[in-house]
């Protein structure tokens, strides 16, 4: 199949039999017991399920922050499970924009700087570096608040800092852990506008979260239950 | 340009806690400036006797003449015909008598030396007013008497010594000449002395044969292989009997010093560096301390891409800075509280830049060799378990 990851049509992540086992004492407990699906380029996809389903493991999974037991993942044409340390940084820094629950600002830089971050581990030059990030500042509606601190902002500006930092590297998914878990209610809701309006101009977003109103927003649903998908609403387009 | 982006990282993170990092530094400061202040003194000790000795030349060699009886002994005109060996320049026979000199009311316990005209040349005096000894003087032991400053100071007060007469152990001398001021030497004043014709000398204290003779080398470089020449000439003399007699020459006298001062310097330089390995810890306590506190952001740095060795260079880089600072800090302060103790004591420093150089390099070693286990611990924390960490 790698050959073919040029192809427009190829589906940006086709997850099969993912299965990650944990030993708890004499225990083996099965975090993800055989997840399947796929998803298309330009897709919002948002992954439900209570705590202890197995949704934060399938997000580090599929965040390329940890490697399954057994199964395959393949992340745009390539086969991401059985990679390593370094390599899987490599892909997490290429293909993955992760916006968090708490923002995970650096407290030490301002907005520009953070912004600038998965550039400079890619290796991008100062000046060039500097100019998309501000870009992506832009995108998120801070461009005149790149100068300020994490602290000298609101948490709607922080997460949407986080979001510019997530686009920065212009990578091919947004990765969202409840994204709008420490905001309040409209605050909530405008970040979520913003991630619906970044999905409409072609960004594919996955979002995790246990909030069904927020869920709702995505055009496609996977449940998850016991660390398997039991449950799919929503039509693939 | 990751090392470049890793040290402005690093500094702004330093500056970020000034008073923690000062506090860290300090162990470094503390340990620098003490190996810098205690070499530079030793360093400037071991300057001063150097000086010294080089005043009087590195190109003297001393015959000391240890046997004893008539058999053993070397007489004047065997001394002056050292002169002729190969690379002997000047050659000045010396005997010594401590002696009672005195100036109408004046009288003085001094060092009298007899010797002959080369002696001036080969012990860098000079003279003041009047002459110095003449081959006539030694021919015809004559009772002149050359005098050094400070004893011309005490029994004369002034230059109205030249053309008076004093007498040494009863027999009336004629002072001809003063030596200018020399100053102090290994061996005490050298400027409290009354030369002698040494033929004069003999007679007077009734001491035959030379007991010390000092000789001058055309190259200083040859000197090794002057004494050399100069021991076969005197065992000939000597009979094969080398215990009879020792040639020393300015160059051992200075291994030795130099040896003694470098002895000296190792062991003040170890104890400073105990201080600084003592620093090190410091700086590897705080640096464990600050990669547990910056868990989170090693998580974060290591989910948006950041490689192991990023990381490792980052804390790396951090504890090197710290203790590259605090070793620039602690040359300062090196460098400032010598000058001062110098200065308040009197004392003669010497600073090395090789020892500046070596400082600051082992300092910055320390921040790689202690920076290298906390560094290589964030490097190696597994992301999804930093950014969990509250």
């Amino acid at each position: 199949m790698a050959e073919l990851k040029t192809t427009e049509d190829q589906p940006l992540i086709v997850v099969d039999k993912l299965v990650k086992t944990y030993k708890m004492g004499g225990e083996t407990l099965h975090a993800l017991d055989g997840v399947s699906f796929s998803i298309r380029r330009g897709e919002i996809v948002c992954i439900i399920g209570p705590s202890g389903s197995g949704k934060s493991t399938l997000m580090n999974m599929l965040g390329c922050l940890d490697t399954p037991t057994s199964g395959s993942y393949l992340l745009d044409g390539e086969e991401v499970s059985r990679l390593r340390g370094n390599r899987l940084a490599e892909i997490r820094n290429r293909k993955i924009g992760f916006i968090f629950q708490n923002f995970n600002l650096l407290p030490k830089l301002n907005a520009v700087e953070n912004v600038e971050l998965p550039l400079v581990y890619r290796g991008v030059p100062g000046r060039e570096r500097r100019k998309l990030a501000l870009e992506a500042l832009e995108k998120v509606g801070l461009g005149d608040r790149w100068k300020h601190r994490p602290k000298q902002l609101s948490g709607g500006q922080q997460q949407r800092v986080a979001i510019a930092r997530a686009l920065a590297g212009n990578p091919p998914i947004l990765l969202a852990d409840e994204p709008t878990g420490s905001l309040d209610t409209r605050t909530g809701k405008e970040v979520m506008s913003l991630i619906r309006e970044l999905n409409g101009i072609g960004h594919t977003v996955i979002l995790i979260t246990h909030d069904l109103s927020i869920a709702e927003q995505s055009r496609r649903i996977l449940h998850m239950k016991d660390g398997r998908i039991v449950d799919e609403s929503g039509v693939p387009s | 340009m990751m090392i470049i982006q890793s040290v402005k990282m690093a500094f702004k993170s330093i500056w970020a806690s000034k008073m923690r990092s000062f506090l860290t530094m300090l162990g470094i400061i503390i340990g620098v400036m003490s190996v810098i202040t205690l070499v530079a003194i030793g360093q400037g000790a071991a300057k001063k006797v150097t000086d010294q000795v080089q005043r009087l030349g590195s190109n003297l060699l001393t015959v000391n003449i240890l046997g004893r009886g008539s058999s053993t002994v070397i007489d004047y005109a065997q001394a002056e015909q050292l002169a002729e060996i190969e690379g002997v320049s000047r050659v000045s026979p010396v005997i010594t008598q401590n002696a009672t000199v005195k100036y109408g009311t004046e009288s003085e316990d001094v060092n009298v030396t007899g010797t002959t005209r080369d002696f001036l040349d080969v012990q860098h005096y000079e003279l003041a007013a009047g002459r110095f000894i003449g081959q006539v003087d030694l021919d015809f032991r004559h009772k002149v008497a050359v005098l050094g400053s400070d004893t011309a100071e005490t029994l004369f007060g002034g230059d109205r010594a030249v053309g008076a007469y004093l007498t040494i152990n009863g027999n009336r001398f004629k002072v001809v000449g003063v030596l200018a001021p020399k100053g102090e030497s290994t061996a005490g004043s050298s400027d409290e002395i009354v030369i002698v014709p040494i033929t004069t000398g003999e007679r007077v204290f009734r001491a035959a044969g030379v007991r010390t003779i000092y000789l001058t080398v055309e190259n200083e470089k040859e000197a090794e292989a002057v004494s050399g020449r100069l021991e076969n000439h005197l065992a000939k003399i000597f009979r094969g009997d080398t215990n009879s007699f020792r040639v020393f020459s300015q160059q051992e006298l200075l291994e030795t010093v130099s040896s003694v001062s470098d002895t000296l310097t190792l062991a003040l330089g170890g104890i400073a560096a105990i201080s600084l390995v003592v620093g090190g810890i410091g700086i590897m306590n705080i640096m464990l301390v600050s990669v547990s506190e910056r868990t989170r952001e090693i998580g974060v740095r290591k989910a948006i891409g950041a490689k192991k060795r990023n990381i490792l260079l980052q804390f790396l880089v951090e504890s090197v800075v710290l203790s590259g600072l605090g070793g620039l800090i602690g040359i300062g302060a090196g460098i400032g509280v010598a000058n001062a103790v110098s200065r308040t004591m009197s004392i003669d420093v010497a600073f090395s830049p090789d020892l500046l150089l070596l400082a600051f390099g082992f300092s910055m070693a320390i921040g790689v060799v202690f920076g290298l286990f906390p560094a290589n611990k964030a490097a190696n924390l597994n992301p999804i378990e930093a950014l969990r960490f509250e």
